[in-house]
């Protein structure tokens, strides 16, 4: 493990740090926050950094720390079970599509196609204006649409080992679809199916993020990173931290992601390392 | 060398990789004379290219020229300023490639890509160097020279596009051209109008050449000189005539025993058995069926054969008959769209999806890319045990002694068993394709020339595997090919296509005794003997024919081979399907011809492969 990660390229590794550090954070955060009640700890609101409060207080003058490590479960949880669905669904109907063909590859091909001619953003307004907002229903509305990109994503690179020769070979042994799917198809793509995982994951926070910015995302007094920058948004004026740590931690997320996801992408093209 | 200074002298020439870890080229010395060709000859990873690029100063990535001294015409490309490399590698080496068809730019037009190295290097105007470009095509014997060069490279033959590289090759009036393997990828009747030209025009321009080449055959016809690599280490050097006929080193003369494989112990067959497959009427193809249920793409023909328990067909022809299609559509891969399969009296579904288990497990198939056909993802043993536990439900130690067993019948070690296949070399993989093949304990296996993309030594080995296998366990093999000394070497029954049609089947002797179907008659002459001098003595009506080529009009005539036939009957080969006619020498041609036509045809061009075998 130690040789695996010390043969990792810098930013490779970076990436991985601040991934593992964002997703302890989701884990423990609750434990590990100062002011676990989360409750309101000083008469100062949108206060700078002080001891008992580093990152400064919001605009309830409630801990901005204590906030942030709470919003990194619903920031961090709920991207990583939206993204999740919408890569297994999609990565299971890519290799249907894929191994079966014919038919089965058209309609499924064409149906999920209409998905992708939706807007994200305003399908995402108009589920949650109707439904209303909740975290199952966002979780269940940012799998639906990102669902179709990791189809064709993966339908592509299916496609291509679906051509070759051993696969072949184990349709004229008679073997059934699952197990072209899972054993000769799956093992020889995993790796760009977890770099578009990574990419995903992104597009996810960025959407929720995006959501709880216009308020129809995690509701009070619950909050995600998206919502602590909106709640915020008035101590801009003043120079609060209050509005850019909530920001910089997306950011870093992000980056942290983008990062990994370029490392896995690299060791791809690098041809094997064995 | 007549005294005069070799144009080209390398000595001790050392090429390393991996930062001088391995070896590739190791103290090699050689010259050549003005004028003189001189072959490179080795199997792959000899070193043989990487000694030619080393005449153009060029290392490929990874390599590094570590030692020696090469000049070519008073310079030493080693260590060159780039400006002055340029220079030498535009007009004074040019490199003609295997594959021409990676060496053209598809958007571009032929002429502009043909006089580019000129006008780069100015050496003529343009108007000058097109005028010199025709008088090149003409010399390589294009048809149509003089419109050839507006046409996209998309729209010329193979062959006619590997000539058009010479052409670009040879625009500069290069003092050294370097020929690498450039008549490998092609057909072998396609192959014989290359050779010509490439052959008139080193001679017309007193061109020196150095050709390298793994086929012994092909060099004989080209070189003056032969060079035998083995491992990056010459082993002999020698006049072509003298190495051919008394090779000095053990491994020139494996090589040469390798190039015309004896035939493989015969198997006495019981008489009389019943066929283990029978195909009638066969039609397959690619594409949506039309209305009558026909495939948009056909590819066979009205297919049909039978093979008997333990024994071995051979399939022979040129790219596109579709020989492999007919592997495809036996395994089930590609539905036929009329015609029947019958395994054992049974009927098979069209569809591997619609046959059962033991259907399946009696037919096995193994590809010629040995490397695509196994999953990288899978270890050695993981690709052994699927097909065990599939068909016989083995497992644990059942499962790994069966596993140790297959690989000691491929003669594959068994600390092969926990790798990948990246880690196997091409002859392994290839043993281990079978491998999978006999775990299944088939009783046919279809081989889609599965010695073809492998060397000629180790491709021998194969084919004594495929013999010794069929003795021991009575397994019979659709052998499919190209290469018609492999077919000699293990067939008892032999099938030969041509645009899909079945022209020529019958017992292995139909290639060895005329009359045959004409195309049979072309195919075997194409076929180069290790004899120099055999390209110079081909007849008339064999490079007429040869030069001709499938065109997709001719796929549609009654008989496609009508356009290329030196003995067809106007208006009635090209109107009229060929009646299938037996032969006193006990095979059936599809063709108008009778057998006493055929065989006075056959008679005058005869002299030159009454000797092949």
């Amino acid at each position: 493990m130690n040789a695996g990660i010390t043969r990792l390229r810098p930013a490779t590794a970076a990436g991985l740090l601040i991934v593992l550090f964002w997703a302890a954070m989701a884990a423990f955060g609750p434990l590990l926050a100062p002011h676990a009640d989360g409750g309101v700890m000083s008469a100062q609101v949108f206060d700078a950094a002080s001891r008992a409060a580093p990152l400064g207080t919001d605009y309830l003058g409630r801990d901005m720390l204590t906030r942030i490590l709470i919003g990194a479960r619903y920031t961090v949880g709920v991207a990583a079970v939206a993204t999740g669905l919408a890569s297994l669904v999609g990565t299971t109907l890519a290799l249907c599509a894929a191994t079966v063909g014919g038919w089965t590859d058209a309609v499924l091909s064409r149906l999920l196609d209409a998905l992708i001619s939706l807007p994200s953003l305003l399908f995402a307004l108009v589920v949650v204006a109707s439904v209303g907002s909740s975290i199952p229903m966002l979780v269940a509305t940012a799998a639906v649409i990102y669902v179709p990109g990791a189809y064709r994503t993966v339908r592509a690179l299916a496609v291509n080992i679906v051509a070759m020769e051993f696969v072949k070979v184990a349709r004229a042994r008679g073997e059934g679809t699952l197990y072209l799917m899972r054993a000769e198809i799956l093992p020889n793509i995993v790796l760009p199916v977890l770099t578009d995982f990574g990419l995903r994951f992104i597009y996810v926070v960025l959407l929720l993020s995006g959501l709880s910015f216009l308020g129809l995302g995690i509701q009070p007094p619950y909050a995600d990173w998206g919502s602590l920058v909106r709640e915020n948004i008035e101590g801009l004026a003043y120079g609060a931290p209050a509005v850019i740590m909530p920001a910089l931690a997306i950011a870093t997320l992000t980056i942290g992601v983008n990062l990994l996801v370029d490392g896995l992408a690299g060791r791809r093209g690098g041809g094997d390392g064995r | 060398m007549g005294g005069k200074a070799p144009l080209v002298t390398v000595e001790g020439l050392r090429v390393t990789a991996g930062g001088g870890r391995s070896v590739i080229v190791d103290d090699v010395s050689f010259s050549i004379a003005r004028g003189e060709v001189v072959a490179l000859i080795g199997e792959s990873g000899s070193g043989k290219t990487t000694i030619a690029l080393a005449l153009m100063g060029y290392a490929r990535a990874g390599c590094t020229i570590a030692g020696g001294r090469v000049r070519v015409g008073g310079v030493e490309p080693i260590g060159l300023a780039p400006a002055a490399l340029a220079r030498l590698r535009g007009r004074t080496v040019s490199y003609i490639a295997q594959s021409a068809a990676a060496a053209f730019n598809p958007a571009q037009r032929i002429m502009a890509q043909v006089v580019e190295n000129a006008l780069i290097h100015r050496l003529r105007s343009r108007a000058a160097a097109e005028a010199r470009a025709r008088a090149l095509f003409r010399a390589l014997a294009l048809p149509d020279p003089d419109g050839v060069g507006a046409l996209f490279p998309h729209q010329v033959s193979g062959g006619q596009l590997q000539r058009l590289m010479a052409a670009m090759a040879l625009i500069t009036d290069p003092a050294l051209v370097i020929l690498d393997e450039p008549t490998t990828a092609l057909d072998v009747t396609t192959q014989i109008e290359v050779l010509r030209a490439f052959k008139r025009v080193v001679r017309e321009q007193g061109t020196t050449a150095l050709y390298v080449s793994h086929d012994l055959s092909v060099v004989a016809q080209m070189a003056d000189r032969i060079i035998v690599l083995r491992d990056g280490v010459v082993q002999e050097s020698a006049p072509a005539a003298q190495l051919l006929t008394a090779p000095a080193h053990p491994y020139t003369r494996s090589l040469l025993a390798a190039a015309a494989p004896a035939p493989r112990q015969a198997v006495a067959l019981p008489a009389g058995a019943a066929p283990l497959l029978r195909v009638s009427g066969l039609v397959a193809g690619y594409g949506p069926p039309d209305a009558r249920g026909l495939p948009a793409v056909p590819v066979l023909h009205d297919i049909a054969f039978s093979i008997a328990p333990g024994s071995v067909l051979g399939v022979v022809g040129e790219s596109g008959c579709g020989k492999s299609t007919l592997a495809q559509v036996i395994a089930g891969l590609l539905p036929a769209a009329r015609g029947s399969i019958t395994l054992d009296g049974e009927a098979l579904a069209p569809r591997a999806a619609g046959r059962t288990r033991e259907q399946l497990r009696r037919v096995q198939i193994v590809f010629q890319m040995a490397d695509m056909a196994l999953n990288p993802a899978h270890s050695v043993r993981r690709i052994l045990a699927r097909p065990l536990q599939f068909y016989h439900g083995l497992r644990d130690a059942a499962l790994a002694r069966r596993v140790a067993a297959l690989l000691d019948m491929v003669r594959l070690p068994q600390a092969l068993a926990d790798r990948l296949p990246a880690g196997l070399s091409g002859g392994q993989k290839q043993r281990l394709n079978l491998a999978r093949a006999l775990a299944a304990e088939p009783a046919l296996i279809l081989c889609d020339e599965v010695t073809s993309a492998l060397d000629t030594v180790v491709g021998a080995a194969i084919l004594d595997l495929l013999a010794e296998l069929r003795r021991e366990l009575g397994v019979a093999y659709l052998f499919i090919s190209h290469d018609i000394s492999t077919i000699r070497a293990l067939c008892d029954q032999v099938m030969i296509l041509y645009a899909g049609r079945c022209v020529e089947r019958g017992g292995r002797q139909v290639m060895q005794m005329a009359p045959m179907h004409p195309y049979t008659d072309l195919l075997l002459s194409s076929v180069p003997e290790l004899r120099p001098g055999w390209l110079d003595g081909m007849s008339a009506t064999h490079l007429a024919e040869a030069a001709g080529g499938l065109t997709r009009a001719a796929a549609r005539l009654a008989c496609p081979f009508q356009p290329r036939c030196a003995v067809r009957l106007e208006d009635v080969c090209d109107r009229v399907p060929p009646p299938v006619q037996p032969l006193s020498k006990g095979a059936s041609i599809l063709c108008h011809r009778g057998e006493a036509e055929l065989l006075r045809a056959q008679a005058t061009a005869a002299p030159l492969h009454a000797s092949a075998d």
